[in-house]
């Protein structure tokens, strides 16, 4: 029954998709007393967006960052109110087009794909690197 | 100084918002047009300086989009929409009081701030915090009254020596500004109004704010007097109640009470729906674009918090305020949760058609020599079964079909967000 109850709450349609949060293990066949022990709900956007208004998805087109387990088809949560820093993986423009890569900073300033099929990108003399925003969170979704 | 009120107003909104997930747009001179009849209703800077004017219809510019490469887009209201909604929001995490204007403008109040801030560092905060945040660049006029605000805006797009922001709290200043400005550029003054005052010797907005209040409300009207006062630093237009611009609708309002029931934000989305669909008659349009909000409130810190917009693009244009109202029911149920205290909401209405218009588009579309005789029926159509059923004959659809050029919804849909490599 409590198995039921879980399946209920779980709305897959669901733009903000909630998920009771049970604090007691539950035994199956047994009539539940979980709903007494409910303690929150959990939501994904609780966990995956700290700054709404600053925060864009983008898809991953390419196998450039395969090393960091950013593989084709993830969504990137990008939260553009972080000032991205050395190490961080960022969505960047490169020659007008949006680009993941893991930003170097030191010694000098360099975007690092994670695939050694690809070449770091330089930063031109006098150039200003173009940030979009910092990479928070992966999203895969397997089935 | 009681008031201070500050105007923040998106730069080239629709265009910024083209440019968002497209950095190869970067410096290329792009219009946005309306879905309607496919006038300009955003240019980029570049088309702009190409004296390219607002409103001017696709064929009349064709030349000069062939000669300089300039990018036409249609109306994405889905996407503009979205960031609009991130841009307010942004604002009333930083402001107590802001008053939504149109999808790219809001007035924020900043009263008893001075006292302990700079305002020109204030407006310096707010406009790095939006581009940097959303990512929408922002011009911010900082004055006393809205028309001030609204004029010291202006000043901070029209002067790049000022880097966006304007703080015209000074008198001394407020005039030197109005001097540079024509009076039709004075907000609330029209053209016809304009034409009139230039021809009777009032041609600046400084000669308009030195006219006598007295001979202006006998030779014009009440509304033109409270331009004059609001000239001279006297606040005569409320906070919360701003007459409507043309191209979109807002009503919204924070709750005296916040609102934890489903049913008793149905019941004042209703009423702003309700309000919005009177004032689009008033201006006698219909529109395609219905888009709902509501927040928390930002400062009750101990609260959890929660913002979020949705919108529809209606199957036709409207002004039944029955189809809006159903629409929005469904838009509020879509982003409503329970067990947060809400503490502002509202509604807007955007791409606008006028009705006549689109008669005359369908008939263009089809390119029916007998249109003459079509319309005779379709308006005997019209008149036997009313105004919906004539909107959903011609649904078939000629806007639609001007759609070609619009961008994906990034934001809105998961199949269409940006693409990084």
């Amino acid at each position: 029954m409590a198995i039921t109850q879980i399946a209920d709450a779980v709305d897959l349609t669901a733009e903000h998709l909630k998920i009771p949060f049970y604090t007691e293990s539950v035994p199956a066949g047994f009539p539940s007393p979980a709903q007494d022990y409910i303690d929150k709900t959990l939501s994904l956007n609780e966990l995956c967006i700290k700054h709404p208004n600053a925060t864009y998805f983008v898809r991953v087109d390419g196998d450039s960052m395969d090393g960091v387990g950013i593989y084709k088809g993830d969504v990137l949560v990008v939260d553009r109110s972080l000032t991205a820093q050395h190490g961080d993986v960022v969505i960047a423009s490169v020659s007008g087009e949006m680009t993941v890569k893991t930003l170097q900073l030191r010694p000098r300033v360099r975007l690092v794909p994670q695939n050694r099929r690809y070449s770091p990108i330089e930063l031109k003399e006098g150039s200003e690197l173009q940030v979009f925003g910092v990479v928070v969170s992966v999203v895969r979704v397997l089935k | 100084m009681a008031q201070v009120i500050a105007l923040v107003d998106c730069n080239n909104f629709y265009v910024s918002c083209e440019r968002l997930f497209r950095p190869d747009l970067q410096g290329v001179p792009m219009v946005v047009l309306s879905n309607n009849d496919g006038c300009a209703v955003a240019r980029s800077a570049e088309v702009k300086d190409l004296g390219v004017k607002m409103g001017v219809p696709r064929f009349q510019i064709e030349e000069l989009i062939e000669q300089h490469g300039i990018c036409t887009f249609s109306s994405n209201y889905t996407l503009y929409g979205d960031i609009s909604a991130r841009v307010m929001n942004t604002l009333e995490s930083i402001a107590p009081r802001v008053f939504v204007y149109s999808i790219d403008e809001a007035f924020m109040d900043l009263s008893g701030l001075q006292k302990n801030y700079s305002l020109l560092e204030f407006g310096r905060f707010t406009k790095s915090k939006v581009e940097k945040e959303v990512g929408i660049p922002v011009c911010v006029g900082i004055s006393t009254t809205k028309t001030l605000a609204k004029l010291a805006n202006q000043g901070a797009k029209k002067y790049h020596s000022t880097g966006g922001v304007v703080d015209l709290t000074e008198v001394k200043r407020q005039r030197k500004l109005m001097a540079m400005t024509e009076v039709g550029d004075v907000w609330g003054v029209g053209r016809r109004i304009s034409q009139r005052l230039e021809s009777m010797g009032v041609k600046s907005a400084l000669d308009l704010a030195d006219a006598d209040p007295k001979w202006i409300r006998k030779h014009f009207s009440v509304v033109l007097e409270r331009t004059v006062s609001e000239l001279n630093g006297v606040s005569c237009i409320p906070f919360d109640d701003t007459p409507p611009v043309k191209k979109q609708i807002v009503v919204s309002r924070s709750f005296g009470e916040r609102i934890t029931e489903l049913a008793a934000m149905r019941k004042a989305i209703a009423g702003f729906i309700t309000r919005a669909a009177e004032k689009l008659r008033k201006e006698g349009q219909v529109a395609q674009h219905l888009q709902v909000f509501l927040r928390t409130s930002p400062f009750a810190k101990s609260q959890p918090q929660y913002a979020n917009s949705t919108s529809e693009r209606l199957v036709e244009p409207t002004d039944d305020t029955r189809l809006l109202l159903a629409a929005s029911m469904r838009l509020i149920e879509r982003i409503w949760l329970s067990g947060y205290q809400f503490a502002k909401a509202g509604v807007m209405l955007s791409d606008f058609y006028d009705p006549k218009l689109q008669q005359q588009t369908l008939f263009c579309a089809e390119g029916d020599s007998r249109s003459e005789a079509l319309m005779t029926t379709l308006d005997q159509i019209n008149y036997k079964t009313g105004r919906v059923q004539f909107a959903r004959r011609i649904d078939r659809n000629p806007w639609d079909m001007k759609r070609e050029m619009l961008s994906p919804r990034y934001t809105t849909s998961w199949l269409e967000l940006p693409r990084v490599k």
